[in-house]
């Protein structure tokens, strides 16, 4: 395994599609913010105490006990790779917008080779473990956090205080350092304007709504991200518990609109899936907010039961495949936005074709029969 | 086609209403149709206004700062502070080097050396010894942010234990203190070599 074949690879853990809620749920993240004690945190941070932090993390994750409670796990120093190649990442989830962006202290990502456990060393803390699975999923994937966590834990002395909890570098993450999140997919509450009444009411109970690629990304595609906003004076499982009952909550009510526009508008919602169908499997160029809007319809027309020939999977994988960084990876860069129309429309169309076997040798225009 | 309202845009949303049988088709570009009474749906949705975690600290530290300090400056601010400053002595500082006064003024972390203003400009600590240098000042803020300031979640196994030792020491020490006003010195002999037990617990868990 290694960071080439992630790269590579656009699946990744959290697209299977299936699992509890997937009708709804995209995946559920869980991801602790841990730092060593006494070192400065990265903002802070020199070449040379960047890389000490390096070493004593490659250390823990090389030693034999951790590799027998954790399986395999390998370490890519993210400072080798291209911004572009970082922003694979970044779209795949495996890391944070700013941990791609970032150009200063020795950092990196290391993966479990099945990518559902990605932990990055020296983002905004020293560590940042991340579960990330398929579906509604929050309790397995804290458990798997929470191993990781004591695995590393018996290598690594944490930044912990009786009083404030594991020491995070903004204050905003301290105490249990646990930012536990859920996407979900609300074409109905987004639809019916229901959207953002609903996420008033979370915010007023301690929950923030963010978009696809979590804070200060827009919601595009209907695609939202609802998690914790408080990390101190609840416990790890009282947070949990809270979010899954949100959740529930949002699920309902979108569970609910749907019902109620299939009631209301059968037509228009038909429409609305057929249309996006339709100009998905014939543009010739598509950008990528539109693509994002009609695969959101296309979604809503599985679980509405209209469309049976596509799966929640390859609408998953083609959120990535699709983005800027991953469509240009092939060409290593340099691919302008009409280029990147082109072959993301190409790649949508092979994704949906009704036979992928009978596609692979044709070329465009013959399948416009 | 371009859209219908604006003459801009190209349509992309093309809207079919029938009413009393009578049908009326209207294509608009996205921009138009958000604004659009027709549109008994509205397709694409906006978030609220994206919240930034900085701005939002940075505004909250200066709230903090405002009613911590009437006097105006920092330093002042933190002598009449609410909350007890525990770690930290205004006017203590080892005024040694003549340039470090200003910093010596400022309230900064022994640690990283990051001054609690240079904290309030970029909203992150320095390293995690800055939470005991800043505690009483930066109490009032964890409390804003996270309506709460005492953690009761999980613990590190090793610190766990450690914790344990420690607050047992403490309790020990405090008892030395009275057996030693009481004069009871046998008594306190037993209980310094009990702390001293635990002490050298507490070091070779290190």
């Amino acid at each position: 395994m290694s960071i080439q074949e992630t790269l590579n690879n656009a699946f990744t853990k959290w697209m299977e599609g299936e699992g509890p809620e997937a009708r709804i749920v995209i995946s559920s993240r869980v991801r602790l913010a841990r730092n060593l004690a006494g070192q400065l945190f990265p903002h802070l941070m020199s070449q040379e105490t960047g890389q000490a932090v390096v070493r004593l993390v490659q250390d823990a994750i090389a030693d034999p006990a951790v590799r027998e409670k954790l399986g395999p796990l390998f370490y890519a120093p993210l400072n080798d790779l291209s911004l572009l190649e970082r922003q694979i990442l970044m779209e795949k989830h495996l890391i944070s917008p700013q941990h791609a962006q970032d150009e200063q202290a020795p950092r990196g990502v290391i993966l479990r080779p099945d990518e559902a456990v990605s932990i990055m060393v020296n983002e905004e803390d020293h560590l940042r473990v991340q579960v990330l699975l398929p579906a509604f999923q929050l309790e397995a994937a804290w458990r798997m956090a929470n191993l990781v966590d004591d695995v590393l834990e018996s290598k690594l002395d944490f930044a912990f205080d009786e009083q404030y909890g594991y020491l995070s570098c903004c204050p905003t993450n301290v105490g249990t350092g646990l930012r536990a999140s859920v996407m979900m997919h609300l074409p109905a509450l987004a639809m019916t304007n229901q959207a953002s009444g609903v996420f008033t009411a979370l915010s007023k109970v301690g929950f923030v709504v963010r978009g696809f690629y979590g804070e200060g990304t827009e919601a595009k595609g209907n695609l939202f991200q609802v998690s914790n906003q408080l990390t101190l004076g609840l416990s790890e499982i009282e947070i949990l518990d809270r979010l899954m009952t949100v959740s529930r909550q949002v699920i309902e009510q979108e569970q609910m609109g749907r019902r109620s526009l299939m009631k209301e508008r059968p037509s228009q919602i038909e429409d609305m899936v057929f249309r996006a169908y339709g100009i998905l499997t014939n543009a010739r160029l598509l950008n990528s907010e539109e693509t994002m809007f009609y695969l959101s319809c296309l979604r809503l027309g599985i679980d509405l039961g209209l469309l049976h020939n596509v799966s929640n999977r390859t609408l998953n994988e083609l959120l990535v495949r699709t983005r800027a960084a991953y469509l240009q990876g092939d060409n290593k860069g340099a691919m302008d936005a009409f280029n990147r129309s082109l072959k993301r429309a190409a790649i949508i169309r092979k994704a949906l074709a009704p036979d992928p076997g009978a596609q692979n040798n044709r070329s465009g225009p013959e399948s416009l029969t | 086609m371009n859209c219908e309202e604006c003459k801009q845009r190209p349509a992309t949303v093309h809207l079919t209403k029938i009413f009393n049988n009578q049908k009326t088709e209207l294509h608009l570009c996205e921009e138009c149709a958000k604004h659009h009474d027709d549109i008994p749906f509205n397709l694409s949705f906006s978030m609220e206004p994206n919240f930034s975690i900085q701005k939002f600290l940075a505004g909250l530290l200066e709230s903090v700062t405002v009613s911590a300090s009437d006097a105006g400056s920092t330093s002042a601010g933190n002598g009449a502070g609410s909350a007890p400053a525990s770690g930290y002595s205004p006017g203590v500082e080892d005024p040694d080097e003549a340039a470090e006064e200003a910093l010596a003024a400022a309230p900064h972390c022994s640690n990283c050396g990051m001054t609690y203003s240079q904290f309030e400009r970029i909203g992150r600590f320095g390293c995690s010894q800055c939470y005991q240098s800043f505690a009483g000042q930066f109490e009032p803020l964890l409390r804003r942010v996270q309506g709460n300031s005492r953690h009761t979640g999980k613990a590190p196994l090793r610190t766990g234990e450690n914790l344990g030792y420690k607050r047992e020491i403490e309790q020990l020490r405090q008892e030395l203190q009275a057996a030693i006003s009481a004069e009871a010195y046998e008594r306190a002999a037993a209980l310094r070599d009990q702390i001293h037990a635990l002490e050298g617990k507490l070091s070779s868990e290190k």
